[in-house]
């Protein structure tokens, strides 16, 4: 389904255990980062604001990526891979997020329809670089969930929940079908009519 | 000028970069503004941007994201793959491809069918009998060492168009 910048993952740990708690609990974190080592890392930066609990006294028990692309679900159960359930169905992803702008943090809620979690939350952080300057670093994830298209708050998602929607290509863009045969001049202007 | 290809569930297009590229798709839902969700019988659903598709006149009845059983039955009950064949844009796309596929031999061919017609076509605008003798000649002449030309000549000249 392509290549993600942004890969989920799912992080589960617990503090080491001491004499005093031979059992302690045990946290699961689902994540978005680059790579897993950088997810580790953002598990201990989550869980010790939220728990007593930092990475010299803790252990990391397992990481799992949970990948978006399609696979025989026959083959899911013997592989310790977790993948989206259903890549081929258009969902409404609504994210909330918690970001630093220059002057503060800030809540937000958005929407993105989506084949995929991971193509959502990636639209999200491209989206949140583009109108608000804001980098991956300065965005937190809270919550994210599939909304069923009555719950959509956002006119531009809610625009597409038409089963009948018709709308006309208003421009066409030449392009030459791979980039080898592109070239800088051209002899004639091209008819942009689709 | 009103729009005449629409963006719409059934529509079919062709895929004009990456990958699938000269593959025709329908389309089966629509993302959001750039993207739709496109299937054909021999691939997995998935999505695509707009860019990389140029929408053709057919269009399919299909309810919004049909089975893959019932895509491929709507897409024989419209026809889909004999309309394009014989569409203006289709036939040239086939024809840009037998032309691509020729080997030297077929290229040699083509070039005596070539020369064929358009002494034909002279000698019966011709007014001179010699001339009419040396280029009957000629034809004949390549008629004699490619005898499988005659029949060939109907798809070569589809080549040549």
């Amino acid at each position: 389904m392509g290549n993600f910048r942004f890969h989920q993952y799912q992080v589960v740990g617990r503090a080491l255990p001491t004499p005093s708690d031979e059992h302690p609990k045990i946290y699961r974190m689902k994540l978005w980062a680059t790579n897993e080592v950088r997810a580790k890392s953002k598990f201990w930066y989550f869980l010790s604001k939220l728990k007593k609990v930092k990475k010299s006294n803790g252990q990391v028990l397992a990481i799992n990526e949970w990948l978006s692309s399609h696979l025989p679900r026959f083959l899911v159960a013997l592989v310790s891979l977790i993948f989206e359930r259903k890549p081929t169905k258009i969902k409404n992803y609504g994210i909330w997020l918690r970001y630093q702008s220059r002057t503060g943090y800030h809540n937000m809620y958005k929407e993105y329809r989506d084949t995929t979690l991971n193509g959502a939350v990636e639209h999200m952080y491209n989206e949140m670089a583009s109108r608000h300057r804001v980098r991956y670093h300065c965005i937190q994830i809270i919550k994210t969930a599939t909304i069923p298209a009555k719950l959509c708050k956002r006119e531009s998602t809610k625009q597409f929940h038409d089963s009948k929607i018709k709308f006309p290509l208003v421009f066409k863009k030449v392009r030459p079908p791979t980039r080898k045969l592109k070239t800088t001049y051209k002899a004639s202007r091209p008819n942009l009519f689709m | 000028m009103p729009f005449k290809r629409y963006v719409e569930i059934g529509r079919v297009a062709l895929v004009n970069y990456g990958k699938d590229y000269g593959r025709l798709v329908v389309i089966v839902d629509v993302i959001d503004q750039n993207r739709a969700l496109v299937d054909a019988p021999d691939m997995v659903r998935g999505q695509m941007n707009f860019k990389r598709l140029s929408l053709t006149d057919i269009k399919i009845d299909i309810p919004r994201l049909p089975k893959k059983k019932s895509l491929i039955a709507a897409m024989e009950a419209a026809d889909v793959k004999n309309k394009w064949e014989n569409s203006s844009w289709g036939r040239k796309l086939i024809v840009q491809k037998r032309r691509a596929s020729l080997n030297d031999f077929d290229r040699f061919k083509v070039m005596l069918a070539r020369i064929k017609v358009r002494y034909r076509g002279e000698v019966l605008s011709s007014k001179s009998l010699l001339n009419l003798r040396s280029k009957m000649r000629l034809e004949l002449l390549i008629d004699a060492i490619f005898p499988s030309l005659v029949g060939l000549r109907q798809s070569f000249f589809f080549c040549c168009h």
